[in-house]
């Protein structure tokens, strides 16, 4: 019999610690943690395994955690309102452990057949490796997609006696979170995917770099990393080969545009992390202008998988010009988030719908935003577009890092370009004029269409900068930065018309934008939205129907978030 | 703050002595040993490892992380991300702010927080969330996130 509770950062925040905690000291068996399963709209959550079989209990609270005591010891109790079986898709490939081993136990890892992917590569030659890979299919998760075994074999054939492997864990895309799941749940196969790399390159040294912002995976990695080094896994010599090879933790500063590789490159080496030009490319001149090998955490992730069941098993599952499975993060307006990983070729509609239940509240899909600030938005009548690489790419969005952000009714897509042309703002390094100062005028005018200074003209500026900004920018950052304006303007040309010409946000998002009332009818006269009001501009006797001067209103919104009747017109 | 005790930073100098490109990790063990970056402590890492100063104020300003003044004592971070701004991060970010008085990065005047606001924290399945000291907190309301930062104040979620 044996307990796990998840504690990944998304079980932390929703309360596991202290679930944790009661289950530790009253349940008689051992209590363990686990990562998280990709269900994070149900945690916390419990599992209680007495060998045979596994039920899990979800959204357990201190309560809940008291009842599955209660069940454990035999007495009577309620823990059945909390059962729940956990539909988290089979065939997992980069989440196949997490939320299931306890990524601090390097036992549970190997039981799951952890390392027997090294010892493979070790009876392998490291172009066997490279060809397993290339036959795979896999390419590159963080974003740009570029095929894993041609960085690989780049980095191999670049001269030198001294070569790098780098995980770039500098997941700064918004709205995308499994990197930090894959190495708070499953550390181990991060690693094992760095040593195969390292053999297959010839590299001695390896790097995560990691952000800042993810206290949790830092630690659960440096353990990793100790665990393994005490097997032999790491160091001199594994497994009797003569291969030798240790991998340090560095930690990002803070910065989106580290995750370009030569950003990436450039932090590392301690200065400011601005991209340089390409070629030559990281696998010719990288780290200390060393021959270096960079992939992110997922793609990472896939290796040992691939190397153990072989890259045909890999490249059976897919479509043609993407093989095999993705994660994708799917958050907003959704009934069911978390990480999904889905075999590549399956609809976005099928991964919001099936994985997500739809959209939260029942309302209406708008749109689906996929890949961040680089990504584009897709409106609701193309999500039954397929998810690879080139049908997304069709659609001015792409595959990116995976983040999959759902919109509804309730949504403005001005002022979520808005939204993104402000992070991209904060974020571009300042190297290149069109970035720097393209977005900078772009995201004026957004301001100003969304502020209700919309001008005849607005929207061929936009698309004339964005396509300018694309053209002028030495890195993706800069690249992609328009991406988020010019699909929204492809898609839903009609709302920037209306902020422009009617001065109205359908969404009711763009506070400058609306204008305020109160309905006599139901209004019962309490007066306290006249006391909340910065302005003054609410008048009226008590028990009497107020009423709101437009003059003075500066719509802030304080009536209508206080008003208990519900009697604040917003249009 | 005339008197910055520099002999607490100089076994962490030591260490990364002659390692080229240690200057972003030994300005991460400063801003932890003094919770900020003040200009005095910014000349003497410039000084103790030989990199221009100038350098050396330009990757404290390229990386959010560095914190250029001081902060209270508990450090709120409150996340921008896509998923909470379209889950109303705006909204938690006003009650922040109503509640503790003070703007962005300022300090309130007993000394026990600042808020920041930062791009993502990963957490968006929990959206809006915020981060205090490394725990985050999801599912924020405007009354739930009051509730936290009350607890914090009366001492018993603190640091």
């Amino acid at each position: 019999m044996r307990i796990t509770v998840g504690k990944g950062s998304c079980g932390i925040a929703a309360g596991a610690d202290a679930v944790f905690d009661t289950l530790k000291g009253k349940a008689p068996c051992p209590v363990a943690v686990t990562g998280c399963i990709g269900t994070c709209h149900l945690e916390p959550i419990v599992s209680v395994d007495d060998g045979e079989t596994l039920q899990t209990y979800v959204k357990v609270d201190e309560k809940g955690a008291g009842e599955i005591v209660k069940m454990l010891n035999g007495e009577e109790n309620r823990a059945a309102d909390y059962r729940r079986d956990l539909d988290c898709g089979s065939n997992r490939i980069a989440l196949r452990n997490c939320g299931i081993i306890n990524p601090e136990s390097i036992d549970e890892y190997i039981a799951k057949d952890g390392y027997e992917a090294v010892k493979k590569c070790f009876s392998m030659s490291p172009e066997q490796v490279i060809e397993e890979i290339k036959i795979s299919g896999l390419r590159g998760r963080g974003g740009a997609g570029f095929p894993t075994w041609f960085k690989w074999r780049a980095a191999r054939d670049s001269a030198g006696d001294k070569k790098y492997v780098i995980c770039n864990a500098d997941e700064g895309d918004p709205g995308a979170f499994m990197d930090r799941a894959i190495i708070e749940g499953d550390p181990h196969a991060v690693i094992e995917g760095m040593i195969a790399a390292a053999f297959a390159i010839g590299a001695d040294e390896g790097i995560v770099y990691v952000r800042a912002e993810y206290p949790l995976a830092i630690v659960r990695l440096g353990k990793a990393l100790e665990q393994a080094r005490k097997k032999g896994f790491l160091g001199e010599n594994p497994f009797g080969s003569d291969f030798s090879f240790d991998i340090s933790v560095k930690a990002g500063a803070g910065a989106f545009v580290c995750g370009e590789e030569t950003a990436l490159i450039a932090s590392l080496e301690g200065e400011r992390g601005m991209p340089r030009l390409k070629p030559p490319f990281p696998a010719q001149k990288g780290y200390r202008k060393k021959p270096s090998n960079i992939n992110n955490v997922e793609t990472y992730a896939n290796v040992p998988w691939i190397i153990r069941n072989g890259g045909k098993a890999f490249a059976s599952i897919g479509t043609e010009d993407s093989k095999g499975s993705k994660v994708f993060a799917l958050t907003g307006k959704i009934a069911n988030g978390g990480l999904a990983e889905v075999p590549m070729g399956c609809t976005v509609r099928d991964v919001v719908y099936k994985f997500g239940g739809g959209v939260r509240g029942g309302k209406e899909l708008k749109a689906v935003q996929l890949g961040g600030p680089s990504g584009g938005c897709i409106p609701k009548g193309l999500t039954d577009v397929e998810i690879d690489y080139k049908s997304l790419a069709a659609t001015g969005a792409i595959m990116g890092s995976g983040g999959m952000v759902v919109m509804d009714e309730d949504t403005c897509m001005v002022d979520m370009a808005r939204f993104f042309l402000d992070f991209t703002c904060k974020e571009s390094c300042g190297k290149c004029t069109h970035c720097r100062i393209g977005n900078k005028r772009m995201l004026e005018i957004l301001e100003r269409i969304c502020g209700g200074g919309g001008k005849n003209g607005d929207i061929e500026l936009l698309t004339e900068l964005g396509e300018e900004i694309k053209a002028g920018s030495l890195c993706a950052l800069g690249q992609t930065a328009p991406n988020p304006v010019l699909t929204t303007i492809r898609y839903f040309r009609n709302e920037y018309e209306e902020h422009i010409n009617e001065k109205r946000c359908a969404a009711r998002q763009c506070k400058p934008l609306l204008a305020y009332s109160v309905d006599k009818e139901k209004c019962m006269g309490c007066a306290v939205c006249a006391r909340k009001c910065p302005g003054g501009a609410i008048a009226g006797t008590v028990r009497s129907a107020h009423s709101i001067d437009a003059e003075k209103c500066v719509k802030c919104g304080n009536c209508a978030d206080v008003c208990k009747f519900g009697a604040i017109n917003v249009k | 703050m005339n008197d910055i005790d520099f002999t607490l930073l100089a076994p962490r100098l030591e260490k990364h002595k002659g390692e080229a490109g240690s200057l972003i990790a030994v300005l991460q063990e400063a801003q932890e040993l003094y919770g900020w970056l003040s200009p005095e402590l910014l000349a003497h890492v410039a000084e103790e490892t030989g990199i221009p100063p100038a350098k050396v104020m330009g990757v404290a300003t390229f990386y959010a992380q560095f914190r250029l003044k001081p902060v209270g004592k508990n450090l709120i971070l409150l996340c921008q991300g896509t998923a909470c701004h379209v889950n109303g991060s705006a909204e938690i970010e006003k009650a922040v702010r109503d509640y503790l008085g003070v703007e962005e990065g300022e300090i309130t005047p007993d000394g026990l927080f600042t808020y920041n606001s930062v791009a993502c924290l990963g957490c968006c399945s929990l959206s809006p969330v915020m981060m205090i000291n490394s725990k985050a907190y999801g599912n924020l309301t405007g009354a739930k996130t009051v509730e936290v930062l009350e607890k914090i104040k009366s001492g018993v979620d603190a640091k």
